[in-house]
C-alpha cells in the first residue's frame, strides 16, 4: 500500500487536498479534504437579514447568483413572501445563466484540458484534443472566452453585474425590465444558441434534447465524424478511455428542482435511486450535517436549523474543514446528472441504469442541460410583460425561520435561516459541493467522491494520476462554496 | 514577464469576474504584452506536485515572479497558524507561502478587496483573522507590513472592488508590463489611479434623480438610491458608472445600491447595508467635497423643484412619465 497526496488539485480553484491509499495499481481509499476555512456562518450571526443578500454571495463567485438566490428565497420563506410572475422569469433567466455559464466554464476550461496532456499522446484522438482544448493554447480557450463574456452580458442586463449582484430580492427582481432589455437579452440568448450549435454540438439544440436513449445517442455519434465538434470529439474520448466505467458513487441522486413558475418548477425535486428506478420526495428534514471528521466541535449530526459552526481544530480523527450531509443518513451525489435523472430525461436515466453515475454520465448531463435550458431562457424572455410587478414588498419579521432550496450548476443548494429579535439567529449553508466531497460519517462510511475514487487506475509513478482527475473534475468541485 | 497567480480567503469571484473580459481574446492580448502565465488556478494545465515544483523554484528564485497576483484574504487564524488555509498538498500555511514569494516578486498585486483589505471574509467578527497583503481594513499593515515594497520599488498595488472589474486587472497588468504604471499612478491606498480617482456616482443613470432627490422608497424603485437605500456612490472610488460591467450594466442599473465594494472596512459599514444611516433625517455619508450645509440647501431647494415626471418615476419600477416633447428644437 502507497499512499499519494494530491494537491494543490486546481481548476476551478485549488483548494483540494485528496489522499489516496493505492494497492495493486488501484485507489483502495481516498479521503478528500477542503483546507480553507472563511466562517461565513458565523460572519453573518446578529446581521440585519437583509444583509445576507450582500454576504452570501460573496460564499463564492462562481456559484454567487446560485447563492443569492437560495437566501432570496430563505428570506421570502421567512417573509411570507413570493415574487410576481416577471419577478419568477427575471429569477430564472438570472440563475440559469449563471448556471449555463458554469457549466459551460467547466466543460472547455475545467475538464477537456485534461485530455489533452502530453500523456495522452500517440492515442488516435489526440492531436484534435490537444490542438483544440490545450489549456491556454488551445484554440478552444480564445472561441470561448468571450462566447461566455457575451452570454454573461446578459446578467450586466437583468443583474447589473456579475459576480456578486443584489438584483435578486426575497419578493422577486429590483430590476424591472422593459421591452428593449427584453430584446437585448433574446438576442444574446440566440447569439449564445448559435454559438452552441456550431462548435458544441455541430447540431441543433433541440436534436440534442431528443436525444432519448442509448441507441441514439450511439447513432448520433456514429453518424458525424470524431472532430465534426467539441461533444462528438468527447464522446469519441469518453468511449476510448472507458470514461462510463470511471467514478462510480452511490447512484443515489438528489435534486431540489429548479427554475419555478407559477410555483411549479421547470426541473423536478426529488431522489432518484438508480438501482431500483425508484423516485422519491425530498424531505428537507430528512437532512442532517455529520461533523464527525471535520475540524468542527459538533458532538453529533445537526439538522440545519439547529446547526452549529464553532471550530475545534484539534478534533480527533478530522482531517477536513467540510461536513458530511446525509440524507436520511445516506450519501447522495448532486448535480447535473441527479437533475436529470430527478427529472425523468429518457436518455439519462437510460445512462444510470446501465452505467450509475459516472465520469462519462456527469458530463453528458451537464452538456444535455445547455440543449434544455437555453430555449426554456429563450421563452421565459418572452414570457415578461413590461409594466408589470417584478417585486413584492413586505415587512421583515423579528421572528422566524426560512428555508430557500435551489439547483446550482453544481446540484443542491440549501440555506437555512433563523431570526431573532430581528437578527440573524442561525444561518447555514450546504451546498452542492459538500454534498459530493463530504468526508466520512460517524458510521465511517465516506462520501460520494471518496467513494467514487475507490478502484480508480493509478498508473507506475504517476503523482498526479489522471484517471484521478477526471473522476474529481467531473463532479465539477466548487471548493469555496463546499466550506464557506 | 511571468505571471503568478494564487488564491486564498476569498471566493474565486475576482477570477470569474476577470474571465469577464470583453477581450477578443484575454490570453493573447496578455501574451502580447509580453506576460506569460506562469501558473493560474482556474487556467492552467498543472496539478498537484507538479504546481508544487514551480511554487518551489519560483520561491528558490530559479524560476522569476514578476507579477504575483494574490486573490482573497490572508488568513492568519486560528491564534496566528494560518491553519485556516493550508495550501493544498504542502502542510504549509498559504500565508507563509506568500510570504515567501512576495520577498521575490517584481510586482505584488491584490486582487481584489479581500487581498487588498481583508474584505468580507473579515466581516463579522472575523473568525479567520483575515487581513490583506499590506492592510488590515483601513490600518497599513497586513501581512506583510507597511514598509514592504516589491523588487521593483511599489508597495502592493492594491486592486480593490469585490468582485475587482477585469478591466481593472487587464489595465494594471498591461501598464506594468508596457511600464505605464508607477508610484504616481497609486492613489493613497495604493489603488491604480485610472479607477479610483473616479466617483461611483461618476455617469450614474439616476443622474436626474439625484439631481432633483427624488428618491426610491424600496428596490426596485428607479428613483435615486442614496436618501434611503444604502447608496455609497458619491463616496466610493471607482469608475463604475463610467465603465460598464458584463456589457452595459452597473450596480445601479442593476436596481440596488453602491455599498462601496472598494474602500478599505466596506464589509462592516455600521449599519444595514441596503438602508441609509439618517441624523435628524439628513444622511450621514454626504458627498465627497461637498460642505454639509450647502448639501441640506440644495438639496431642500432641489427636492421642492422637482419635476412632476420625476417625482412619479422615483417610485416605480418602470418609466410611467415620459420627458415633454418640445414644441421647439433643443437649444
Amino acid at each position: 500500500m502507497t499512499r499519494l497526496v494530491v494537491g494543490p488539485f486546481n481548476r476551478v480553484e485549488g483548494d483540494l487536498e485528496v489522499t489516496l491509499d493505492v494497492q495493486d495499481g488501484r485507489v483502495a481509499s481516498a479521503q478528500v479534504n477542503s483546507p480553507l476555512f472563511r466562517g461565513f456562518e458565523q460572519i453573518l450571526l446578529g446581521k440585519d437579514p437583509r444583509d445576507a443578500l450582500v454576504y452570501v454571495p460573496r460564499i463564492c463567485g462562481i456559484c454567487s447568483v446560485s447563492q443569492s438566490a437560495a437566501a432570496a428565497r430563505a428570506l421570502g420563506d421567512a417573509m411570507g413572501l413570493a415574487p410576481p410572475p416577471n419577478g419568477e422569469f427575471a429569477a430564472n433567466l438570472i440563475l440559469a445563466n449563471e448556471n449555463l455559464a458554469d457549466h459551460f466554464t467547466h466543460f472547455y476550461l475545467f475538464f477537456m484540458p485534461d485530455f489533452a496532456r502530453d500523456a495522452y499522446a500517440g492515442r488516435p484522438w489526440f492531436d484534435a484534443a490537444r490542438a483544440r482544448f490545450k489549456a491556454v493554447e488551445g484554440t478552444a480557450t480564445a472561441d470561448a472566452l468571450p462566447a461566455r463574456a457575451a452570454f454573461l452580458q446578459i446578467l450586466g442586463i437583468l443583474a447589473g453585474k456579475w459576480p456578486h449582484s443584489l438584483t435578486l430580492q426575497p419578493g422577486g427582481s429590483a430590476r424591472g425590465i422593459g421591452a428593449s432589455e427584453k430584446i437585448r437579452v433574446h438576442a444574446l440568448l440566440r447569439e449564445f444558441r448559435g454559438w452552441l450549435e456550431r462548435h458544441l454540438f455541430g447540431d441543433s439544440l433541440e436534436a440534442i434534447a431528443a436525444l432519448d436513449s442509448i441507441p441514439a445517442l450511439q447513432a448520433w455519434k456514429a453518424s458525424r465524424a470524431p472532430a465534426s465538434s467539441d461533444f462528438r470529439l468527447f464522446l469519441e474520448i469518453a468511449d476510448a478511455l472507458a470514461l462510463d466505467r470511471l467514478g462510480r458513487a452511490t447512484d443515489r441522486f438528489l435534486s431540489y428542482g429548479n427554475y419555478p413558475t407559477a410555483g411549479s418548477p421547470f426541473f423536478a425535486r426529488g431522489v432518484w435511486h438508480a438501482p431500483t428506478g425508484t423516485l422519491a420526495p425530498v424531505a428537507h428534514t430528512d437532512i442532517a450535517e455529520d461533523a464527525s471528521h471535520a475540524w468542527m466541535a459538533d458532538a453529533h449530526p445537526l439538522h440545519p436549523w439547529q446547526g452549529d459552526t464553532r471550530v475545534d481544530i484539534e478534533r480527533l480523527g478530522a482531517y477536513s474543514w467540510c461536513k458530511a450531509p446525509r440524507l436520511a443518513g445516506e450519501v447522495v451525489e448532486c448535480g447535473a446528472l441527479a437533475r436529470q435523472a430527478v427529472d425523468g430525461h429518457p436518455l439519462i436515466r437510460d445512462l444510470v441504469a446501465v452505467s450509475g453515475g459516472n465520469v462519462a454520465n456527469r458530463v453528458i448531463a451537464r452538456v444535455l442541460e445547455f440543449a434544455r435550458v437555453v430555449p426554456a431562457m429563450e421563452r421565459w424572455v418572452r414570457a415578461i410583460e413590461p409594466g408589470e410587478a417584478f417585486c413584492h414588498h413586505g415587512p421583515m419579521p423579528d421572528e422566524a425561520q426560512g428555508l430557500g432550496m435551489v439547483e446550482a450548476a453544481r446540484g443542491a443548494l440549501g440555506h437555512w435561516l433563523v431570526i431573532r429579535q430581528g437578527r440573524i439567529a442561525n444561518y447555514q449553508v450546504v451546498a452542492p459541493t459538500t454534498w459530493n466531497f463530504s468526508p466520512r460519517d460517524a458510521a465511517g462510511t465516506p462520501g460520494a467522491l471518496e467513494q467514487a475514487l475507490v478502484g480508480t487506475p493509478v498508473g507506475e509513478g504517476e503523482q498526479v494520476p489522471l484517471a484521478v482527475q477526471h473522476v474529481v473534475r467531473s463532479f465539477d468541485p466548487c471548493m469555496v462554496c463546499t466550506v464557506h | 514577464m511571468n505571471l503568478l497567480w494564487l488564491q486564498s480567503g476569498g471566493c474565486g469571484g475576482c477570477t470569474m469576474s476577470l474571465l469577464c473580459h470583453d477581450a477578443r481574446d484575454l490570453v493573447a492580448l496578455l501574451r502580447d504584452a509580453g506576460i506569460n502565465i506562469l501558473w493560474h488556478p482556474a487556467l492552467s494545465e498543472q496539478t498537484g506536485a507538479e504546481v508544487i515544483a514551480l511554487l518551489e523554484s519560483c520561491v528558490r528564485g530559479d524560476t522569476p515572479v514578476d507579477l504575483l497576483c494574490i486573490e482573497g484574504s490572508m488568513l492568519r487564524g486560528p491564534q496566528g497558524t494560518g491553519r485556516f488555509h493550508m495550501l493544498a498538498g504542502t502542510g504549509r500555511p498559504m500565508i507563509a507561502w506568500v510570504r515567501d514569494l512576495a520577498a521575490r516578486a517584481k510586482h505584488t498585486l491584490a486582487i481584489g478587496s479581500c487581498a487588498a483589505w481583508g474584505g468580507i471574509t473579515a466581516g463579522g467578527m472575523n473568525p479567520s483573522e483575515a487581513c490583506g497583503l499590506q492592510c488590515d481594513g483601513d490600518t497599513p499593515g497586513g501581512l506583510l507590513g507597511a514598509d514592504y515594497r516589491a523588487a521593483a520599488g511599489l508597495p502592493v498595488i492594491n486592486v480593490a472592488g469585490c468582485p475587482t472589474h477585469p478591466a481593472w486587472v487587464v489595465e494594471t497588468l498591461l501598464g506594468l508590463a508596457l511600464g505605464e504604471l508607477d508610484a504616481d499612478g497609486l492613489d493613497a491606498l495604493a489603488r491604480p489611479r485610472f479607477y479610483a480617482d473616479h466617483l461611483v456616482h461618476h455617469g450614474c443613470s439616476r443622474n436626474e434623480f439625484y439631481e432633483f432627490k427624488a428618491s426610491a422608497e424600496k428596490a426596485s424603485d428607479l428613483g435615486c438610491l442614496m436618501e434611503n437605500l444604502g447608496c455609497m456612490g458619491t463616496q466610493a472610488h471607482a469608475d463604475c458608472n463610467v465603465r460598464p460591467w458584463n456589457g452595459g450594466g452597473s450596480c445601479i442599473t442593476g436596481g440596488y445600491a453602491c455599498i462601496a465594494c472598494t474602500e478599505p472596512g466596506f464589509e462592516e459599514p455600521g449599519h444595514p447595508f441596503v438602508t441609509t444611516p439618517k441624523v435628524a433625517g439628513i444622511p450621514t455619508g454626504l458627498p465627497s467635497d461637498m460642505p454639509k450645509a450647502w448639501f441640506v440647501a440644495l438639496a431642500a431647494l432641489s427636492k421642492s423643484a422637482t419635476p412632476k415626471r420625476v417625482r412619479d418615476n422615483a417610485r416605480v419600477d418602470h418609466p410611467v412619465v415620459a420627458p415633454a416633447l418640445r414644441k421647439a428644437r433643443p437649444k
